[in-house]
Formats: structure tokens, sequence, C-alpha cells
């Protein structure tokens, strides 16, 4: 229920565009590097505060796709979902890096029909049998699944076109570079320093872009995992250059969770007015 | 690192009185001890790829989980050149060693120059050092200390 509540919040809120919940997805590789292409990896997935303890929500395995360093997509195997993260193993069998993760676009919004608020796509709520318990009372908010639904008498129509993509990198003997190709649509990372070479006591390098053009200006969050065992949660919010590169210092060896999410008004759905974009990943930083 | 390898045979080489490492692998007294992995490298100063020098593995060790799963161990090594070195590589891999001091020549076809020769040692259920030693080739030698699983590294 309390995911539920959140996101009435969310709702009520001036904008839909203001990230409302803290709550971070992440996925946590066993390991980003392979000495062969003989072996598994094997990827938790969950949404929670802290990085990267599953103590709050699973991620869904069905949206997880496998992109293999020749261009064709892989599959995850033996996935199952947990009460605070999900499992998954990729067969890393053949050499180069790989991308493992989620793409995902949709439209969000709300509009007003005989003085009532209605939403517009968004995530569903809890299942029917989770639900049956809400508590009386609680703000019922209308919904329609896609933005064709919305009926023609409908008024204060605001949507916003969401972009989102969150994946890692793994590499089987040296890296290569086919799963950075930029689509030239929404906001993309490709890196400097390749995700495979990153140390500690280098600074690493990330171009960010948006429509395949460096993207300056955008806010990225930093945040090395396993905070439970020093003071600080040592995170970073830094800004892309005039040329969309981002460059990171890092506070302690680990994994850490990079975030960068960006509005902007170039939607491209109809009637959308706004479109806000993020991208997710998560970076093994060794010691040197 | 294969263009590296070209460049490298087409340039000035040194004399033919190659440098020598030698590297001591310490005895250690822990509950479970297995030979560690070492490999050897070196590093242009005036920058460039790595070359590797020696790098000790199990190589004899096959099936699902092969010797060479646990290269990627020595994570300096790998991230410096180990990772597209193809293996077992002639004059370069062989066996893990036992506790011991071995010495290895240094390749004779070294461009002259300021290099920094680099040990790295990861042991299995054990831990992982980066020994560094600064040399000239031809001439200067070099020695430094591990404190945990290197012993003496020192270049002649």
């Amino acid at each position: 229920m309390r995911l539920k509540t959140v996101l009435l919040a969310a709702l009520g809120a001036a904008t839909l565009a203001a990230p409302a919940m803290a709550h971070r997805q992440w996925l946590l590789p066993s390991t980003t590097t392979l000495s062969d292409t003989n072996q598994y990896v094997t990827v938790d997935a969950a949404i929670s505060n802290d990085l990267f303890y599953p103590d709050h929500v699973a991620m869904q395995p069905a949206q997880i796709k496998v992109w293999a360093p020749d261009g064709t997509m892989g599959a995850i195997e033996n996935a199952a979902t947990g009460r605070h993260r999900t499992t998954f193993d990729v067969k890393v069998d053949k050499p180069g890096t790989w991308k493992i993760g989620t793409e995902m676009s949709s439209v969000m919004g709300r509009f007003k029909l005989n003085g009532e608020t209605w939403r517009v796509g968004g995530r569903r709520g809890p299942p029917p049998a989770a639900g049956a318990g809400a508590p009386q009372g609680a703000p019922r908010v209308q919904s329609v699944a896609t933005p064709a639904e919305i009926p023609a008498g409908a008024t204060e129509v605001k949507l916003t076109e969401v972009m989102g993509a969150n994946a890692i990198y793994v590499t089987a003997g040296a890296p290569s570079e086919g799963v950075f190709k930029p689509t030239g649509k929404g906001l993309e990372m490709q890196p400097i320093t390749h995700p495979s070479a990153l140390v500690s006591d280098e600074e690493g390098q990330f171009r960010f872009l948006i429509d395949g053009k460096p993207a300056a200006g955008v806010t990225v969050t930093v945040v090395p995992g396993s905070k439970k065992f020093r003071e600080s949660e040592e995170v970073q919010e830094l800004t892309t250059g005039a040329d969309g590169v981002l460059r990171i210092k890092w506070a302690v060896p680990g994994m850490y969770w990079m975030s960068a999410t960006t509005m902007d008004a170039k939607a491209s759905t109809p009637r959308a007015t706004e479109r806000r974009m993020t991208f997710t990943t998560t970076l093994e930083v060794p010691a040197p | 690192m294969r263009p590296a390898y070209l460049l490298l045979a087409g340039a000035v080489s040194a004399p033919a009185t190659a440098q020598t490492v030698s590297v001591t692998v310490p005895r250690l007294k822990v509950a479970e001890y297995h030979r560690p992995y070492v490999a050897g490298w070196l590093e242009p100063v005036s920058g460039g790829p790595a070359r590797t020098v020696f790098v000790w593995y199990d190589v004899k060790k096959g099936g699902a989980e092969p010797g060479t799963k646990w290269l990627a161990d020595l994570r300096s090594w790998w991230r410096k050149g180990g990772r597209s070195l193809k293996l077992p590589a002639d004059g370069v891999s062989g066996a893990t060693r036992a506790p011991g001091t071995y010495q290895i020549p240094l390749p004779k076809n070294l461009p002259t120059g300021e290099y920094v020769l680099n040990v790295e040692a990861a042991r299995e259920t054990g831990g992982r050092e980066l020994v560094r030693v600064p040399i000239t080739v031809p001439g200067r030698g070099g020695s430094a200390t591990g404190s945990t699983e290197l012993g003496s590294v020192t270049v002649r």
C-alpha cells in the first residue's frame, strides 16, 4: 500500500516531472569482468533507498533484456523473484562487452473530466488481492492506460513522455564498444572510460547524449554501495560539462550506482508537452 | 596489444644483454594455501601499451572452471593488457610457482627508455598485491619489496 500512497502523492504534486520517489532502481552483477566466455554472471535486481541493500521491492524480471556484443539479443535464465529482490543469470558466451537491463518508454499524465481528476498511464496499483484491504475513504483516482483513451471532453490535459533505461555492462575478455552505439533517441551514455577499465584512483569519464547530441548540464547522481560500513553515504551530485562529459572522482573503491535524469520539451507523443529521460547504470570500480 | 608488439619490434632495441627480474613468492603461514597467480609487465613511462613479461596461472585445470577463469583477479594486469593476451602465450605464460625466488629475463628487444616493471600477485582465498619498480632500459635496475603476497622484486 505504501507504493500506492506515494503514487497518489506524486499525482497531487504540482508537476509530474519531479522524481517524487527517492527509491533507486538498481541492478547488481556478481562481477563485471570475466576472463573467458564459458561463464555466467548472476544479477540482483531491486528497488530500494540504500545501495545495494534489497529491503523494499523486487524488480520484475520480465522487463530485463540482454544485448550481446555482436548485436544479437541474449536471454536471462533462472529468474526468481523474492520478497525484496529478483535474481537472474546471464550466460556470457561471446567475447566483448554485454549490456543487461531495461528500456522503457511510456506516457504519464492527467486530465480533468467533469471536474474530476483522471490519470493517464503510470504504474498499475497493487494486485486486487493486495488492494482488497485498502483503507476506507482513500482517495480514488480514475485512470486510462493510454493517451488515445482520453475522452473528447477532457480539459487541462497534461502529458509527460517518460523514457528510462537502466543497464549494466559485463565484459568477457577484451572490451568492445558495440553496445554503446547511440540510438539517437532520448538520454544515452557513451563511456570515455570503458566500464571495464574503471579504477578508484583514476577519474571516470562518461559522455551523455540527448537524441545523439552531447547533453550539457545534465544532473547525475553517483552513489557508492555499502554505506553501512562508513559514516557518509558519499553521494555526489554532478553535472555534465558543455561537451556532455561527466567526470567522476571516486570516493572509495566499490560498486557505484550512477543515475541521470533530465527534462525537455521535445516530446514526440501528440499532446505531450514535456519529456522526462532517465539513464541508470551500476559501475564496478576496483581498487588500483 | 597486438599493434604495440609490431611497433616495439620496429623501434630501436636495447643491446642483447637483457636485464633480469627476480621475483620472490613468500612462504605464508595460512590455514588454506594456494599458490598465487602472478603477472609481471612493463609500462613505458612515456605512455603506450603495457607489455606482459610473464604470467603464472593454473595452466592444467580444465573443465567447466578452467584455470584461466581467475586471471581477471590479477585486476591491474587484466586491465592494463592481460585481457587482450591470448593464452597460453609462448615464452610468457607458465604454471604457478611454489614459494621461492625466480629469475625471469626481460625481453631482449625492448626499445630503450624508462619503464615501470609491475608485478602483481593474487591468491585464492588470499590477498592481492602490486609491486612497482621503475627501471631504465638498458642499464638502471631497481628493487622493491611487497608486504604480504610478494617478497622482493629486483631488476638487475
